[in-house]
């Protein structure tokens, strides 16, 4: 058993030290090539094109990288954990796609315009919301936690919501158009600082307060009534971890718009190299979300420098791939386990 | 032995309108041995779903060792009472890791790891119950036996009052079946350890269990020692079927014999037969 714990523990501190590596090599690598060796003295000299390169575009965008990365993988995690179905990921529920009808309706509306770029963040927030609001009362109404109905009132929700939104598409100018399109596939590329210190803290709130829940999220991979058996309040801990998982993914979804496969493919890679034990998963999604969104970017930035790529192409292409090799490679040895 | 360990009194709960349970009451002393019997559709399961609160009880009351289990939040509940399923469903666990959940109902908020206590108990029962070879497996690399074994290990581990367990042995092979009700038995004398269990096998349950609850149509049929219950006349009018009762040889414990439509149709040949004439 000690054993166990060690081995996670070097599992651990070795992706915390992959995401510190890859964030120093992320900081380095762009339009304007920095070499790792002159970083620490720019930072020092406080001044000059480089330093503001470094303190004002890449560390900000690392920050968000490791926050939304962790943060979706995280959501995840937890909800294929409460919902017991591997194929769930934070998108599952509808959440994005009111997200994205809120900054698709802003757009076609012009507010981005009359009011201020500041407003599509926020529309985004309000229609996360308000599909978590919806799926939240159909779903807990009388008491009831029936996380089948759930599901399938978000999968519907997330239908209406992307029929809404190519009805908006369609009718709308070739600008708006172009808007809706680039913000639907994602960007880590935040000019507010205050929404990267809001998604930075949220994430570290929602990694510690599911942490709390990490063994009763083990005694539900048994399911509810086992789970319930066992001294745990099943109802209660998933209404408290599905209210954590959804705020963090609206908040990612508003901030940096709609980057798939993190939320479904993390979780599933670390379930594989690690085990199922949340106590474990939980963090290793964590921080190979922020790994793998920090990496996903540095490729995004520089592949057709100097134009850039929506984080969101990468993120699945790079993910699938990745997940099918390591499928192949850890099936036959780990038993696949939700 | 003290009298009256478990009162179940005039418990109903159900499925909507659809199934109820009639005011159910039974007592057990603590040490029983006991065993719910009846028909598919009889109304174990429910009662079952009743005791161990998997089903919101609708009127009545359940009480251990005179505390009233409905009042009791899910983590003190689960340290006088364990339950223990048909099918412990358990994915990719280590077995060690399934039996060590039999601790959460003694975790504090702010304990993440499982004390030296939680661990020297999970394994003590894993010797007990002959899993500790297996420690490392993961739950699906076990037979069906081997998991059941397991999940009463992690049930023991609650280091419960009452054991609940819904049909235990009803998809194992006999050696499991007699592996698993041996342990049970040997549980319930060595550590006095009160027992209820759902069983499908009326010849198991009357060797074994020392007190029987025969369900029917959603209330008690009858109750008492297996002598009592398992007669020919209570077995055909709550199962519908005609059976031949005798005693086990061994342990005098009472024994069913089923009787196929062939023989029945010789029998009744036999009986309708005019009586042979002897002309001498």
């Amino acid at each position: 058993m000690i054993k166990k714990h060690l081995r996670w523990s070097w599992f651990t501190l070795a992706i915390l030290l992959l995401v510190v590596l890859s964030a120093v090599f992320s900081l380095s690598m762009g339009e304007a090539s920095i070499s790792l060796r002159d970083i620490i003295p720019i930072i020092r000299a406080k001044e000059g094109m480089e330093y503001f390169i470094l303190t004002q575009i890449r560390i900000p965008r690392i920050i968000l990288a490791i926050a939304v990365g962790g943060s979706l993988s995280l959501s995840g995690a937890i909800l294929q954990g409460i919902f017991r179905n591997p194929l769930v990921e934070p998108y599952t529920l509808g959440i994005s796609g009111g997200a994205a009808l809120g900054v698709a309706l802003t757009i076609v509306m012009g507010l981005h315009v009359t009011i201020g770029a500041y407003i599509l963040p926020v529309a985004g927030f309000i229609g996360a919301m308000t599909t978590i609001l919806l799926v939240s009362i159909l779903g807990f109404l009388r008491g009831g936690t029936d996380l089948n109905k759930m599901l399938l009132i978000g999968v519907m929700i997330s239908f209406v919501a992307s029929s809404s939104m190519m009805f908006l598409m369609s009718v709308t100018t070739a600008e708006s158009l172009h808007g809706i399109v680039f913000w639907i596939m994602g960007s880590l590329d935040e000019p507010n600082k205050m929404l990267v210190h809001i998604t930075l803290y949220a994430s570290i709130a929602g990694l510690a307060i599911s942490y709390l829940f990490a063994r009763p999220l083990n005694a539900l991979r048994l399911g509810e009534i086992k789970a319930s058996y066992l001294g745990i309040n099943s109802k209660t801990t998933i209404r408290i971890l599905f209210l954590v998982a959804s705020l963090l993914t609206g908040i990612c979804v508003s901030v940096a718009g709609v980057i798939g496969f993190v939320g479904l493919v993390i979780p599933h890679l670390i379930r594989l190299i690690a085990g199922s034990d949340y106590r474990y998963m939980l963090i290793g999604s964590f921080l190979g979300g922020g790994l793998f969104l920090i990496l996903s970017d540095v490729i995004a930035r520089t592949i057709i420098s100097p134009n850039e790529l929506p984080i969101g192409i990468i993120t699945g292409m790079a993910g699938g791939l990745l997940f099918i090799i390591v499928l192949s490679k850890f099936r036959s040895r780990r038993e696949h386990g939700v | 032995m003290v009298s009256d360990y478990l009162i179940i009194e005039k418990l109903r709960c159900g499925y909507g309108n659809v199934f109820n349970l009639q005011a159910v009451s039974i007592t057990l002393n603590k040490g029983a041995f006991a065993g719910i019997i009846g028909p598919n559709g009889s109304g174990k399961t429910t009662l079952f779903k009743g005791i161990s609160g998997s089903l919101p009880v609708k009127s009545g009351a359940i009480s251990l060792n005179n505390t009233n289990l409905n009042n009791l939040k899910p983590v003190e509940k689960a340290r006088k009472v364990a339950v223990v399923t048909q099918y412990p469903d358990a994915a990719g666990i280590a077995v060690e890791d399934y039996v060590l959940m039999g601790r959460l109902p003694y975790r504090e908020t702010f304990q993440f790891f499982e004390t030296q206590k939680d661990h020297d108990i999970a394994e003590k029962y894993m010797r007990l119950t002959g899993i500790i070879d297996h420690k490392d497996k993961l739950m699906t690399q076990l037979s069906g036996g081997e998991q059941q074994l397991a999940a009463i290990a992690q049930a023991l581990s609650q280091e419960p009052e009452l054991l609940l367990l819904d049909e235990p042995t009803s998809h194992l092979d006999i050696t499991h079946q007699v592996q698993i009700l041996n342990l049970l038995q040997h549980l319930n004398q060595e550590m006095n350890l009160t027992v209820l269990m759902i069983i499908h096998d009326l010849n198991l349950a009357a060797e074994y269990c020392d007190y029987l609850i025969m369900m029917d149509k959603g209330s008690i049929f009858t109750k008492g020692t297996p002598h009592e219950v398992l007669n020919y006349q209570n077995i055909e009018q709550v199962y519908k079927t005609v059976v031949v009762t005798q005693n086990n040889p061994l342990s005098g414990k009472p024994a069913i014999f089923l009787v196929s439509d062939n023989i029945m149709k010789n029998q009744k040949k036999h009986h309708d037969a005019p009586p042979p004439t002897f002309d001498l």
